[in-house]
């Protein structure tokens, strides 16, 4: 319970989490829809919300559907919490859903809303994880009428998707897209994972957690169930890889702060001009440094 | 032989129509246009078998419903009605009672087409090569050595040179680029090749060499062709048996050389006499 904060109490003009009921029924109805085709963009009938559209609301409503009292949510922006778009986020549940809990510990969340990244602490069966979502359709960049793309879906033709990636090798010896890496799950629908970098693509195979994606701006909802296969698109011979951050030498960077060497590097200058590598998940990092002082001190 | 492709009463209707359509177009009207409620009658009655290995000419002026029937083949357009079997190895398809999933596997795995304009057949986006890796992939080949390797070999095979097969097709002379297409087409083996205009517009020596690359890929691969041209030179050189169109009806069939030598019809008369 947020104890600072005043409950609206009857003078509130909205129902509990913003949305009213029926506009939240209707996207419960899309997430199930989602969960039994995964995979699938399911379309739903995206509300206006306080926000500008490409700020999350997909990935709000999302979030606000499901929420109830005894909920405990984190929400995270390129793995911090305390960038503005998730503060934002943050105080907007935290006023429109009296008695929620927020957190910045990801074990401690039932509930985690997230802009382009999935926490590097292994997710459980009982926690909920909502990705915002800018452009959910994958075959966007090689078939511009949706019409055709709901039959290519329909049909999983992704041989065009491949052709980009065959490109890709041909000219650069290397695939070349970063982030938003076509994926195929449950070996049929290949989706947009949200604009996710590839280190992030392994943690959607078979996880424990369930995985939601909302596009607000495009209207669209899709998921990835608990103990669902997500592969990544690739040839049988040039495997999918992701980011190794590795340095001219071959050694794998660390945090500057934390030391961690398995966690995603975010890439900056500090104030002497220096490169320096940072992990991005910052409970990840904030909770290694909490326990090697544990660990000082003992 | 073996019969490959049997194509019954074909037709394609532009237009809502009307029972008057089909006994006031075709040949002995001069029009392919009904004139009680202006539907297009592009083809009616169309009617051939083709066998393996073997090149079927069709013939005919613009608009006669020759390039029609190749779409409708290769599942580009949708006949309004008829019926066309294709007896593949694993048993027999009837074409227009499959489903659009169905469709597509014949399309990419047992058909080619090569367009008449390169822009339809080829990505221009991509490069040469990766318009054949497009094929492969269609037909379920996800190893990047192998269809590398088989682009190089069918690029080297319709004589483009390899170290232009990462190039994009946009810099391509317009006879590479019909190569390009055919090497696309060849891609999958396909028992059957739909060959749309492939030389009208390049210059003779292309032309002469194109030609030349078509019969051998016969000889070699006893693919059976559909060739559909005005050309009559072409009609001569390619093909054995052939058919006649005009205003979407078939005038006149036969061997080629019986065609060319004692035409039937007035239409093919004066399309023979005015060519040779």
């Amino acid at each position: 319970m947020n104890a600072a904060y005043e409950l609206p109490g009857m003078e509130a003009d909205y129902a509990f989490g913003f949305l009213d009921e029926y506009a939240k029924k209707e996207v419960r109805r899309a997430l199930l829809k989602a969960i039994c085709l995964p995979g699938y963009q399911t379309p739903y009938a995206s509300r206006e919300m306080p926000m500008g559209r490409g700020f999350g609301t997909g990935g709000l409503q999302v979030t606000l559907s499901l929420i109830g009292p005894d909920d405990t949510l984190k929400v995270i922006d390129q793995g911090s919490d305390d960038s503005v778009n998730a503060v934002n986020l943050r105080h907007f549940v935290e006023m429109t859903c009296p008695g929620v809990q927020t957190t910045e510990k990801t074990g401690e969340a039932s509930l985690i809303q997230s802009r382009h990244r999935i926490p590097e602490k292994r997710l459980t069966e009982d926690q909920v994880l909502v990705l915002q979502v800018p452009y959910p359709d994958p075959l966007v960049v090689v078939e511009p009428s949706e019409a055709k793309r709901k039959v290519m879906h329909g049909e999983a033709d992704y041989s065009r998707l491949l052709v980009k990636l065959y490109e890709d090798i041909v000219r650069f010896d290397e695939i070349t897209i970063s982030h938003r890496y076509p994926t195929r799950i449950n070996g049929h629908y290949v989706i947009d994972p949200s604009p996710i970098p590839r280190f992030d693509v392994p943690k959607l195979h078979m996880s424990p957690a369930l995985i939601l994606f909302g596009a607000g701006r495009e209207k669209k909802i899709y998921a990835v169930p608990p103990y669902t296969v997500a592969e990544p698109l690739a040839f049988d011979d040039v495997p999918f890889r992701m980011e190794d951050f590795r340095d001219a030498a071959g050694q794998r960077r660390a945090c500057s702060r934390c030391g961690a060497t398995d966690s995603f590097l975010d890439e900056f200058q500090n104030e002497a001009g220096h490169t320096v590598y940072q992990c991005s998940d910052s409970d990840w990092c904030a909770s290694r440094l909490a326990r090697q002082a544990e660990e000082m001190s003992a | 032989m073996k019969k490959i492709l049997e194509v019954q009463n074909l037709a394609k209707l532009h237009g809502k129509g009307c029972p008057l359509c089909i006994e006031a177009t075709g040949p002995d009207n001069d029009t392919n246009v009904c004139p009680h409620c202006g539907t297009v009658v592009a083809a009616h009655g169309v009617s051939f078998d083709l066998y393996e290995g073997e090149i079927l000419g069709i013939m005919g002026e613009s608009g006669s419903g020759k390039s029609t029937l190749v779409k409708i083949l290769y599942f580009d357009e949708t006949p309004s009605a008829g019926e066309a079997r294709f007896f593949d190895a694993g048993g027999q398809h009837d074409l227009f009672a499959l489903n659009a999933a169905q469709q597509r596997w014949l399309r990419n795995h047992r058909f080619g087409m090569v367009y008449q304009n390169p822009h339809l057949g080829l990505n221009f986006n991509v490069s040469a090569g990766g318009n054949i890796a497009e094929r492969l992939l269609m037909s379920d080949v996800a190893h990047y050595g192998e269809i590398r390797s088989r682009a190089r070999e069918l690029l080297a095979r319709t004589e483009v040179l390899e170290n232009r097969m990462d190039e994009s097709p946009k810099r391509f002379s317009g006879g590479m680029q019909q190569r390009v297409q055919i090497a696309k087409a060849l891609a999958t083996r396909p028992p059957l090749l739909f060959l749309d205009e492939v030389t009208t517009g390049l210059d003779l020596s292309v032309q002469a060499r194109i030609l030349d690359l078509i019969l051998e890929i016969q000889q070699e691969l006893s693919t059976a062709m559909i060739v559909v041209t005005h050309d009559l030179g072409v009609i001569r050189l390619l093909t054995v048996r052939a058919i006649v169109m005009k205003y979407g009806r078939v005038i006149e069939a036969g061997l080629t050389d019986q065609i060319l030598e004692d035409p039937q019809h007035a239409y093919t008369q004066r399309l023979v006499a005015s060519a040779l």
